[in-house]
């Protein structure tokens, strides 16, 4: 391919085409791209990955000793049962919304405005969310006092809007529209052409679901909700807006470790805390790249 | 379903005009003291210039590069993809531990301004920036243009501008929309190396006003909005009618909190 490339090309003379090295004016090209990414990209990453091992006594692994900790294990575990719950709510609803719409008319107009409405609440900003929340369900949302007027008080147990179980409801928000944009593909890969034929074959709905789609979606459904489940794991924006103190969750852990406004303030912790992270979404990503690669085997 | 969806965009618009106590009227006056609130109008502006900033840095530094990579060094494509794609799978929450050194290195010896986390903003983008131009460069023939071009004695600078930008322009808009999408709903970076754009101005006045800063949330979905229906309706791409917009769209969609959350 590269030498067809060459060949073909009408360069200045002298040029020697064909076979040979390339030569490194083409590579000049390509530096600003890469130096830029070196220096705001990997670099970062790997300030992380060396300031969780390094301390003031050199190398070593006491930084990530604070994994040990109590507080630190819980703030984990919570992004972990909150990201996994959310996305296993988001995946299932998200999935059952995108099968409406693909049982609809592929041009029509409820498929045009499902698909443009989860593009904007997949924009839907951290803050803006929290916000939104709290105009609806705050203690002063106009939906909680509807819901008080007539007899239901959501908060007759504590206000849990600003806790883990807040989190949980408005995370959902945008779990739902990401699942329906992520999934929306691999649905319009079925072909109708199977249904046919497994209804020739004498399968009735139950076979056709069982034994044909279920497995091909499958890896798309479990891929997409990895997805969701690294997109939750990963969120701060919407935690830090709504929850007001308190390091409930990792991202806020990390958050708080860094500024010096609490008296955790320390540079090593948390580029421990952030390595433990990504090094956890990164494993996720990569089931998600390999089921993703099975999907594209028969869909699409 | 949709309920689910909607109330909580009616319940911003309903508190957003509510006046100071119960009794009084609806008014207007959170919206109109957007304007009248210094701190809220400067992070306005610092919000549109880094949108403006990245996405020129976007274009400079990304299309030469994947028309170049496209048509030249083919061996690096992979590489170029999978740095462009990175951004998804590192968290913004972490990318900005390791950049706090760096930027604390930039405003010591570069500059304090806010405008310098259009930097980073560049990298958050990238994905995006990627997925479209990459669509928009799969729907040409990048290859026959080129040769066609320096054949007649072009420079490459003349292909790149005048002969490929030209042709695909709807990608090159859609690819700028996202990023200025992504820009104005960034918090998690600026709120952490302590510069305040809007989101983090949004988010301080929220504890203050909150009527003041629910009416701007709101202003910044709009504008999202209004970008995003842009992002579909503007000149269709000449092979696949909607590809490209379903694309630009759920490869937005597929945004990691890489920064907006």
């Amino acid at each position: 391919m590269t030498a067809v490339l060459e060949k073909s090309f009408v360069d200045t003379a002298g040029r020697p085409t064909g076979g040979g090295r390339r030569l490194p004016s083409q590579w000049l090209a390509v530096i600003p791209f890469f130096a830029y990414l070196g220096i705001f990209l990997l670099l970062p990453t790997l300030i992380v990955v060396g300031g969780a091992f390094f301390d003031r006594n050199g190398l070593g692994f006491s930084n990530l000793l604070i994994m040990n900790k109590p507080f630190v294990i819980s703030a984990y575990l919570n992004s972990v049962i909150l990201a996994a719950i959310t996305a296993i709510a988001g995946a299932v609803l998200g999935a059952v919304l995108a099968y409406a719409v693909v049982s609809g008319n592929p041009n029509g107009v409820f498929r045009r405005l499902v698909t443009s409405a989860c593009g904007v609440l997949a924009q839907f900003g951290g803050v803006t969310l929290a916000f939104a929340f709290i105009a609806t369900i705050g203690s002063a949302g106009f939906v909680y006092l509807w819901l008080k007027q007539h007899g239901l008080d959501v908060y007759a147990h504590g206000l849990w809007l600003y806790d883990l179980r807040g989190l949980e409801l408005v995370y959902t928000y945008f779990q739902i529209p990401l699942m329906v944009l992520v999934f929306l593909p691999a649905l319009d890969g079925i072909r109708p052409q199977w249904r046919e034929a497994t209804e020739s074959l004498g399968g009735n709905t139950w076979q056709y679901w069982r034994y044909v789609a279920g497995p091909l979606l499958a890896p798309a459904f479990f891929g997409a909700t990895l997805l969701l489940f690294a997109n939750a794991f990963s969120a701060y924006a919407t935690a830090a807006a709504l929850v007001n103190q308190g390091s409930v969750i990792a991202s806020l852990l990390i958050a708080n470790t860094m500024t010096s406004e609490v008296g955790l303030h320390d540079p090593g912790i948390a580029s421990a805390l952030a390595l433990v992270m990504v090094v956890m979404v990164a494993t996720v990503m990569v089931l998600y790249t390999v089921l993703q690669r099975r999907t594209a085997r028969w869909l699409r | 379903m949709g309920a689910f969806f909607l109330v909580p965009i009616a319940a911003m618009f309903e508190f957003s005009t509510r006046g100071p106590t119960d009794a009084s009227p609806r008014t207007l006056s959170a919206w109109l003291s957007i304007a009248q609130t210094p701190e809220l109008s400067s992070a306005i502006i610092a919000s549109l210039e880094l949108a403006l900033l990245t996405s020129i840095g976007m274009l400079v530094l990304l299309v030469p590069t994947m028309i170049w990579v496209r048509l030249r060094v083919p061996a690096v494509s992979r590489t170029v993809e999978f740095l462009c794609l990175l951004p998804l799978t590192v968290p913004a929450i972490v990318l900005v531990a390791g950049l706090a050194p760096e930027y604390q290195w930039i405003s010591l010896n570069f500059s304090d301004s806010i405008l310098t986390l259009g930097f980073v903003y560049l990298v958050l983008v990238l994905p995006y920036a990627y997925r479209t131009l990459d669509t928009g460069l799969a729907a040409i023939d990048v290859k026959t243009l080129s040769e066609a071009a320096r054949s007649l004695g072009a420079s490459w600078l003349t292909v790149m501008l005048r002969v490929i930008v030209p042709n695909m322009w709807v990608a090159l808009l859609n690819a700028c929309l996202l990023s200025v999408a992504v820009v104005l709903g960034e918090f998690t970076i600026a709120n952490l190396l302590n510069y305040e754009n809007l989101q983090v101005a949004i988010a301080l006045l929220g504890r203050a006003n909150a009527t003041v800063s629910i009416a701007v949330a709101v202003a910044a979905l709009l504008l999202a909005f209004v970008l995003l229906v842009v992002l579909s309706f503007v000149g269709r791409p000449r092979s696949g009618v909607g590809r490209l917009e379903e694309e630009g769209l759920s490869g937005f969609g597929r945004q990691l909190g890489g920064g907006l959350r």
